[in-house]
């Protein structure tokens, strides 16, 4: 995988700030989500047509104007969960645990579930490598660690292709992701920095945040699917290039401009702001 | 027998003879290079063959053209395609690896020579009780559907040799929707899916481990590579992947279950093939949509029905392009309108 100025940067900060003599911290236990920020997105989701702050590619707008939701009336498609870089944004409580070599007491492994689907994570920290590129991609992708001061830095590759946002926007196979985890306290924080060739021009970066809690326990989720709307064999779903009569509806609803509807990778700029200010003063639509 | 027109014999000759360089170094032992055949490159990229585990007694090597696939067990090792002729010798090193006991069995999935360039070579390696027989050398058996004992035992176009010599030719065929086979206690099942990427493809379904060894049907590196000459047709191609899609089963969440063996790429299972599926499906639409409004070709090349798409399985070079695919997809729906 290769690693973008930005990430090289965030890497570099860390090591300034690593601290702790300590190193590893106890990410080990039962967290619940706290949702601060986006909670539209993470909770009931996006608009059709709502790809603001995301830096897709033209490929990437092309792929995601092009989605329908009636992808979830086709049964191989009802039980997808979501996949490891979007996982943490939500529904997102979670279980850590840690496998430990008896001898050296050395945490081999940890393990994480996520309430949506319990999906179910391994981040190997022996130090083994990632498989061949002929290897199976998995929803969860193939994760090793490594510690930074008591910083947790993860690298994930081998990931399904997946998506940044629910209403469209895909991340393809070729994407990977690099997880800081944070403790403070009771707290901790993830950020995710997700980076794509094919669709995206810049990262995707989040934080997120849970807080210790004890009490908290998953439930099962098993999927099954079912046929609810009877479709001929091989129904894709899609909407055909400039065909998606549902995308203008949110920038009609929120007076934004379509460029600004569109994403990409200029709108993730406080700057940003000014141009979007002077495109609403002179009309644009 | 078959009769096939001059201009389809020579737009297979021209498949044919691009697959072949592809191949890197002339295919000098089993077939010398001749007058009318493309000159190989001048510099191959070194053979780095990969060994993965798939499920049980199934193994995938990939990196020599198309990804072979090995069962093994006490009766002796199955092969589904033999890769390039000229890797053939590290091929077999690789198969040792995994197994000592005789090769019994190749089975191809469809005629082209990054799939059954190792027969002439691996099958006089091996032994089928079947082809026992006083004063004749022992040989594994080549299954394949009868297509491609067509399309490799006969000349095509300005090639004047077959396309393999003639002891990597299927030695036991069939014509009927699917065949079936038992092994290392494993029923097996070459499923004969109608002009899709050829017209003699097969996908081979280990039935107790549960892995589909499905050929060029399903790649997860390029865009399906339509060989029209020799019967292939995309919408004969989404038929495929759809009831290949309709053979797997998940193990949870969509993931697992049955193993997929793709033609070149990774290791898969149904997610990775309805990605592929949806994938061709919308291109196709979109060019159908295309042809209706009354682009011409190069009209549509220009509108890139695929551009979504071409990060992941295009190329502009090498011997199938985004171009080139757009164009077959173009051409089978205008055929067939």
């Amino acid at each position: 995988m290769y690693f973008t100025r930005l990430t090289r940067g965030a890497l570099a900060v860390l090591a300034l700030v690593g601290g702790s003599a300590h190193a590893q911290v106890d990410l080990t236990g039962m967290w619940g989500q706290l949702v601060h920020s986006d909670g539209p997105d993470r909770g009931v989701g996006p608009d059709y047509g709502d790809y603001t702050g995301l830096p897709l590619s033209a490929a990437g707008l092309l792929r995601a104007e092009s989605w329908s939701d009636q992808k979830w009336t086709v049964p191989e498609h009802q039980c997808e969960p979501h996949p490891i870089d979007y996982a943490p944004w939500g529904p997102a409580g979670m279980r850590v645990w840690s496998e430990v070599d008896h001898p050296t007491q050395r945490i081999t492994a940890l393990h994480q579930t996520f309430q949506w689907m319990i999906t179910h994570r391994v981040i190997y920290l022996d130090g083994r490598p990632h498989p061949s590129q002929y290897a199976p991609h998995t929803w969860m992708g193939f994760s090793t660690g490594k510690w930074i001061g008591d910083k947790l830095v993860v690298n994930t590759t081998h990931i399904k292709e997946g998506w940044t946002r629910r209403n469209g926007p895909a991340r393809s196979d070729k994407g990977s992701l690099t997880e800081f985890w944070m403790r403070h306290d009771n707290v901790l924080t993830i950020t995710s920095i997700t980076e794509d060739p094919v669709y995206l021009t810049e990262p995707v970066v989040r934080s997120m945040n849970w807080q210790l809690d004890p009490g908290y326990q998953h439930g099962p989720y098993p999927c099954s699917a079912r046929v609810e709307i009877d479709r001929p064999q091989g129904f894709v779903a899609h909407f055909l290039p400039g065909q998606n009569p549902l995308i203008a509806e949110f920038r009609k609803n929120l007076g934004v401009p379509i460029e600004a509807a569109q994403g990409g990778a200029e709108s993730l700029y406080p700057e940003y702001e000014q141009k979007l200010k002077a495109m609403i003063k002179a009309g644009k639509k | 027998m078959v009769k096939v027109s001059l201009k389809r014999r020579t737009a297979a000759s021209a498949v044919v003879l691009t697959l072949l360089a592809v191949g890197a170094a002339a295919v000098q032992a089993a077939q010398p290079a001749r007058r009318g055949q493309a000159a190989a490159p001048a510099a191959a990229p070194p053979l780095e063959l990969v060994t993965e585990h798939v499920r049980g007694n199934i193994y995938m090597i990939g990196g020599d053209g198309g990804n072979v696939t090995v069962q093994i067990g006490d009766e002796g090792v199955l092969i589904v395609d033999s890769g390039f002729a000229q890797n053939a010798q590290a091929l077999l090193v690789e198969i040792r690896k995994l197994s000592k006991k005789k090769i019994d069995y190749i089975v191809n999935t469809h005629y082209h020579p990054d799939h059954t360039g190792g027969n002439a070579v691996i099958a006089p390696t091996g032994e089928f009780v079947g082809n026992v027989r006083v004063g004749v050398a022992p040989r594994a058996a080549i299954w394949a559907h009868e297509n491609v004992l067509t399309r490799v035992s006969t000349s095509t176009g300005s090639v004047k040799e077959p396309l393999i010599p003639a002891q990597g030719w299927p030695s036991e065929t069939y014509f009927t929707a699917s065949q079936e086979l038992v092994f290392n206690d494993e029923p097996i099942q070459l499923i004969h899916m109608p002009n899709a990427h050829t017209d003699g493809d097969s996908v081979v379904f280990f039935r107790r481990a549960d892995v589909i060894a499905t050929g060029d049907l399903f790649n997860t590196t390029m865009y399906p590579y339509i060989d029209a000459a020799a019967g292939g047709n995309i919408n004969g191609y989404i038929d495929a992947l759809n009831r290949i899609i309709d053979l797997a089963i998940p193990a949870a969440n969509e993931e697992g279950g049955t193993m997929i063996v793709s033609g070149h790429g990774r290791i898969a299972d149904e997610y990775d093939l309805l990605v592929y599926r949806d994938a061709i499906t919308i291109i196709r639409d979109r060019i159908a949509d295309l042809i209706a409004r009354g682009m011409t070709l190069e009209q549509v090349q220009a509108a890139r029905p695929s551009l979504d798409y071409d990060g992941i399985y295009g190329a502009t070079s090498g011997f199938w392009t985004t171009t080139q695919f757009v164009a077959a997809v173009y051409s089978n729906l205008k055929q067939a309108k």
